[in-house]
This record gives C-alpha cells, sequence and structure tokens, in this order.
C-alpha cells in the first residue's frame, strides 16, 4: 500500500497538481491487447490425421478415377446379377457362342450363359475374397509382428525364425497344397491365402513397434501403470496405422490375383460359379474362334487390379508422406 | 564368412524339412488319394504293385515318411501313380533344361531392358522415358501373368498373326513366352534400379567425378552403376520364385514340354506322387537360389555386416 502511495507521489510530481484518475484518456495507449489476439487467432478450422490424409489422397487423380472403378465395379456385383433375365449358371444350349449382342452384352459360353452375368459374379467373388483376405491377414499381421517387435528378445527371434523359415519357398506352393488338400471352395481359398499372406504385414508393424516403443509417450503409459498389452494395442499400433492401411491395400490386389491364379489353374473355383480366373480359363479353348469370351473377364480383372494398385499408391502417398520418393 | 553360410545352409536344410514335411502329410491326408488302399480307387494295377514295392504301402504312415526322406536324400523323388512307370526324376530331367532355358533367357532380358530403362527414367526423371518406365512398372505389377499372357497371345497369334503360338521349335516360338515371363520382373527391376540410380547420384563422389571432368555418359555408366545395382542383386532370390510361378502359367498357356506344365498337369489329374515330388523339387532349388544370391549379396557389398 505504501509503494502506491509513493507512486501516486511520483505521479504528481510529473503532472503536479492531478490524481492519476484525473488524467485525460488520450494520454493511454493500449498496448499489446488487440494485436496479440489477432496473431494467435486460430482462422481454419483444425484438421484430423484422417482429414488431411483425405485431402491429399483427393488430389491423386489416378487413385480417385481408381476408387471410384471400384466403387462402381461393387455395386454392379451386388446388384448387377439382380436386374439380368439370366443367371450365371443358366445354360441355354441353342444359343451357344454367340458374339455380343443386345440380348448378351459380352456373347455367351459355349453352354450358352451369359458373360456378362458371369462376369459380374467373377467381380462378387474376386472382391469378396481380396477384402475378406487382407481383413483377415491385418488381424493376423498386426498381432504377430506386434507380439515380435514389443517384447522382443527371444520371442521375437523365434516368431521371425519361422517366418524365415515360411518364406524360404514361394506361398503359391503352400496355397496349392492346401487348396489340395480342402478342395474347392470359396472357404478353403481364404483359409490357403491367409496361411502365408500376413507374413509382410507382421514384418511392416513389427519394425513400427520396435521403433515406437522407445517413445515418450510408451514410457509414460508404462509409468502410470498401463499393460504391456494395453500399451501395444492402445498406443503403438495406433500410431502405426497409416503403414499398416497401405501394406493392407496391397494385399487386396494380391488375393484376387491368388484366387484367379488358383482358378485359372484349376484348384480354385468350382464350376459352375464364375471367377475371373476361370473365365479367362474357360475361354483358352476357344481363342481364336470366340476371342471376346477371354476378352471381357481379362479386362475386368486387369482394370481391377489397376483401381487397387493405384488406389494403394495414392493411400501410401496420403497416409505415409515420408515414403514418398 | 564361413559362419554366414553355415548359418544359411543349416536354415534351408530347416524350411525344406518343413516344406517336406508338411506337403508328405498333406498329400497322405487327403481323402481317397492314391496313397490309401487299392480297392477304394481306380489305381491300375501294374502301378500299385510298384508303388507297394517301392513305398511298401501297407506301412504305417510314419515309416513310409521315413523311407520317403531316406529316398530323398539320395535323390530319388518318387514315382507317378497316374503314369505307369514314369518317376518324378524323369519327368524333371525331361522337363527341367526345357523350363531352365525359356527362364535364363526371360532372366537375361529382365535384366537388359529393366536396368537400361531404370537408369534413363532416373535420369531423364519427367521426361518420356520416366513415363515409359512408369506405364511398364504400373502394368506389370497390375496385370496378372495369364491375363497378359492370354491378350499377348490374342494380340500377336490371332489378331497380328506374325509369332506362332504353340510348342518351342523355332527362336520365334521364344519371343512371347519369355516376354511375359519376364515383364513383370522388367517393371520390379526399372522402378528398384530407378529409385537406387536417384540415390547414388546424389553422393560425392559422383560430384567429384563430374568436377574432375570425367564424361557425363562415364559418370554414370562406370561411377554411379556399381554401387546403384547392388539392390539388384537382391531382388534376384524373389525373382527365381517369380518366373517358377509364372512359369506353371506361360508353360501352361503356350504348351511348353517344361516342368511347370507338368507340376499344373499333375494338379489336376491329383498325382499325388509327382505333386509331392515335384514340390519338395521346386522349394529346394528355391532355397538353392536364395542361398547363392544371399552369399552373392555379401560378397559385393562389403558394407553388409552378414555376422549379425
Amino acid at each position: 500500500m505504501s509503494i502506491s502511495v509513493h507512486m501516486n507521489d511520483k505521479e504528481e510530481d510529473r503532472f503536479p497538481g492531478k490524481h492519476i484518475n484525473e488524467l485525460p484518456d488520450e494520454l493511454f495507449e493500449k498496448v499489446g491487447e488487440d494485436s496479440k489476439q489477432d496473431n494467435e487467432e486460430i482462422s481454419r478450422p483444425s484438421k484430423s490425421y484422417w482429414q488431411d490424409a483425405w485431402g491429399r489422397f483427393r488430389k491423386d487423380r489416378l487413385a480417385m478415377i481408381g476408387l471410384c472403378f471400384v466403387l462402381i465395379m461393387a455395386v454392379f456385383a451386388i446388384f448387377g446379377p439382380m436386374f439380368s433375365q439370366y443367371t450365371y449358371d443358366g445354360q441355354d444350349l441353342n444359343n451357344g457362342n454367340q458374339p455380343p449382342s443386345s440380348e448378351h452384352w459380352f456373347g455367351t459360353d459355349k453352354f450358352g450363359r451369359d458373360i456378362f452375368v458371369r462376369t459380374l459374379y467373377g467381380a462378387r467373388i474376386s472382391l469378396l475374397i481380396g477384402f475378406v483376405a487382407a481383413a483377415i491377414n491385418m488381424v493376423i499381421g498386426v498381432i504377430y509382428g506386434g507380439l515380435s517387435g514389443y517384447f522382443g528378445g527371444r520371442v521375437d527371434m523365434i516368431l521371425m525364425r519361422i517366418v524365415d523359415i515360411m518364406i524360404g519357398v514361394p506361398d503359391l506352393l503352400y496355397i496349392i497344397l492346401v487348396m489340395m488338400f480342402l478342395g474347392n471352395s470359396i472357404q478353403s481359398i481364404l483359409i490357403a491365402l491367409c496361411l502365408t499372406s500376413w507374413i509382410g504385414t507382421a514384418r511392416i508393424v513389427r519394425s513400427q513397434v520396435v521403433t515406437l516403443k522407445h517413445q515418450e509417450y510408451a514410457l509414460a503409459a508404462r509409468s502410470i501403470g498401463s499393460s504391456n498389452l494395453r500399451i501395444l494395442f492402445k498406443h503403438l499400433i495406433p500410431n502405426s496405422i497409416g503403414p499398416i492401411i497401405v501394406t493392407v491395400t496391397f494385399l487386396v490386389p494380391s488375393a484376387i490375383f491368388s484366387e484367379a491364379f488358383l482358378s485359372f489353374l484349376g484348384i480354385g473355383i468350382q464350376v459352375p460359379i464364375a471367377s475371373w480366373g476361370t473365365l479367362v480359363n474357360d475361354a483358352i479353348p476357344t481363342i481364336f474362334t470366340q476371342p471376346y469370351q477371354m476378352l471381357f473377364p481379362a479386362l475386368a480383372i486387369s482394370l481391377t487390379m489397376f483401381s487397387l494398385n493405384f488406389i494403394g499408391d495414392g493411400l501410401r502417398d496420403a497416409l505415409d508422406p515420408r515414403l514418398k520418393k | 564368412m564361413g559362419r554366414y553360410i553355415i548359418k544359411r545352409i543349416i536354415a534351408g536344410l530347416i524350411t525344406m524339412f518343413v516344406l517336406t514335411t508338411v506337403t508328405f502329410f498333406l498329400m497322405h491326408a487327403i481323402p481317397g488319394g492314391p496313397f490309401s488302399p487299392a480297392e477304394e480307387r481306380k489305381v491300375p494295377k501294374a502301378v500299385m504293385e510298384k508303388v507297394q514295392e517301392k513305398y511298401g504301402l501297407n506301412d504305417p504312415v510314419h515309416i513310409q515318411y521315413v523311407n520317403y526322406l531316406k529316398n530323398l536324400a539320395q535323390g530319388d523323388f518318387g514315382i507317378s501313380f497316374k503314369q505307369t512307370s514314369v518317376t518324378v526324376n524323369e519327368l524333371i530331367e525331361q522337363g527341367f533344361p526345357v523350363s531352365a532355358k525359356v527362364g535364363l533367357i526371360a532372366i537375361i532380358v529382365a535384366l537388359l531392358v529393366g536396368i537400361p530403362l531404370g537408369i534413363t527414367s532416373a535420369i531423364k526423371r519427367g521426361k518420356w522415358a520416366d513415363w515409359l518406365s512408369m506405364i511398364i512398372a504400373t502394368v506389370g505389377i497390375s496385370i496378372p501373368n495369364f491375363v497378359l499372357s492370354v491378350l499377348l497371345l490374342f494380340l500377336f497369334a490371332v489378331v497380328l498373326k506374325i509369332l506362332p503360338t504353340f510348342g518351342l521349335t523355332s527362336w520365334q516360338h521364344y519371343i512371347l513366352p519369355v516376354t511375359c515371363l519376364a515383364f513383370s520382373p522388367i517393371a520390379y527391376i526399372a522402378r528398384l534400379m530407378r529409385s537406387s540410380m536417384l540415390e547414388v547420384m546424389r553422393y560425392d563422389y559422383i560430384r567429384t567425378a563430374r568436377a574432375k571432368g570425367v564424361h557425363e555418359l562415364q559418370v554414370i555408366c562406370k561411377h554411379a552403376l556399381k554401387n546403384a545395382i547392388i539392390p539388384i542383386v537382391t531382388y534376384l532370390g524373389p525373382l527365381v520364385a517369380i518366373l517358377l510361378t509364372g512359369s506353371f502359367v506361360i508353360e501352361r498357356i503356350f504348351s511348353i514340354p517344361g516342368i511347370g506344365r507338368d507340376f499344373v498337369s499333375s494338379i489336376s489329374d491329383r498325382d499325388y506322387s509327382v505333386i509331392l515330388g515335384m514340390t519338395v523339387f521346386f522349394g529346394a532349388f528355391i532355397v538353392i537360389c536364395n542361398i547363392i544370391v544371399d552369399i552373392l549379396y555379401a560378397v559385393i557389398d562389403r558394407r553388409i555386416k552378414i555376422d549379425e
């Protein structure tokens, strides 16, 4: 209190005869307050990781075309056969080997089956197998790689040696053997595809977890008593979600390829169900006389593979910009 | 170095052992397979006698398994159950040289096209050569080999009628199968070469060479290439595996009498003993190739600590 009195005395020295309250307002100047607010004002809404990634992905023209193509393909695959008067196994022996026409858009095969509907059914099977196999492989890969990377040491060594032994031979050999054993069906293809395809995901997740587990937030989580599994699945895995999604996206086309390959070799989907692989395979004997029978399924599978690879590239650039070359 | 090689060989042997065991028991567990008693299946009597004489099929499975391993160790891959008096060894002896020839040409073509393509696209970044290599890379990675073979067969043999379609009787017969087999390796090699070249070109010794006044072509071919080519060596291992599985399709489509076609027909014939023998052979082949490539890699690139 005494200081303020003293101050008042001083003010009285500079403006004799006047109390501070009697000074005119013009002499005062507001400093800082307004300009500070201007600087710090957030003019745009903040973007989450996903919004940011979507913004980058949207600018990738090829990836967007691919996404549209796959979505259209999926809609056609799901609803297309409902609106057609033909079924995938309906034979019409009087109309065998017809060229494309307004009746049969893609023509008919030697049994008079409509190739347009069969190609759409092939899309159903291929997309189903592609996405389900990728999802299962992601789960296995994340758990396997996560445990291996997080616990390290002996666990890591054993798990990685198992992986080394499995990738010693091409996975198609294992897949062919398991298909021989399980027989031709969608379920056995899915089981066969899940035998080895998770290895790539597991390796990515492992390397991510190995680098992330020494970060401060992992230490902080441990110091407040979080369990190992909680740290791994609540902190480390969500932080490596970008690379995981990118790897899994590339699993979809590779699963579609494997299914088509197996069906092409005659150990995939069983007749009369149509798959792109069996359609191309069935069309080989008639390639000289009815080439369109092979052309449409071949185009369908190529365009889908293109689209999925473009989507994968776009996602890699969007989710994991560090990987961009 | 010696320790590393021994380690790799032991790992390879374990891989082979696992593959053989899995294949053996899977093939024996298939219901109604050729290993089940004769009355359940219509196997020619002569074959059945030969099989029983050869394997002692009345023995319990684990003894058959031990016997199979013993035969394998002596290089005997077993006999066919479908074709009388044909052994898997004979199939391999007839088919392997054919497949190996096509495969080897494909490797050479892939390297001769892929490496220059990758280098050009790295140097002419953003120019048409870069675009061309990107298009080839995308097509090679996206289009499945059987679709590509059928499309090329259609284009060159049916529409243009300039190339023969089936068999391997003249050099023109090699063009289509080798192109189909080498296409996706070219794509991978070009991409790999491009990115490794771009990295190497940033190094100081490249700048030094340029500053000395070395001709640009010599900088690229002599100085940069030596280091940039190392990643390609690592790709040779997977490349052999890709060509092997690729041969299943290509030999079938182009009617090439190689082991890939024999393997596929043994699958459609359900000739389990041939599948078993061929799988073991393919596995051993791939494992040996991988070991050679790994050692080669360690020899070429001294920076790699192989003892870890």
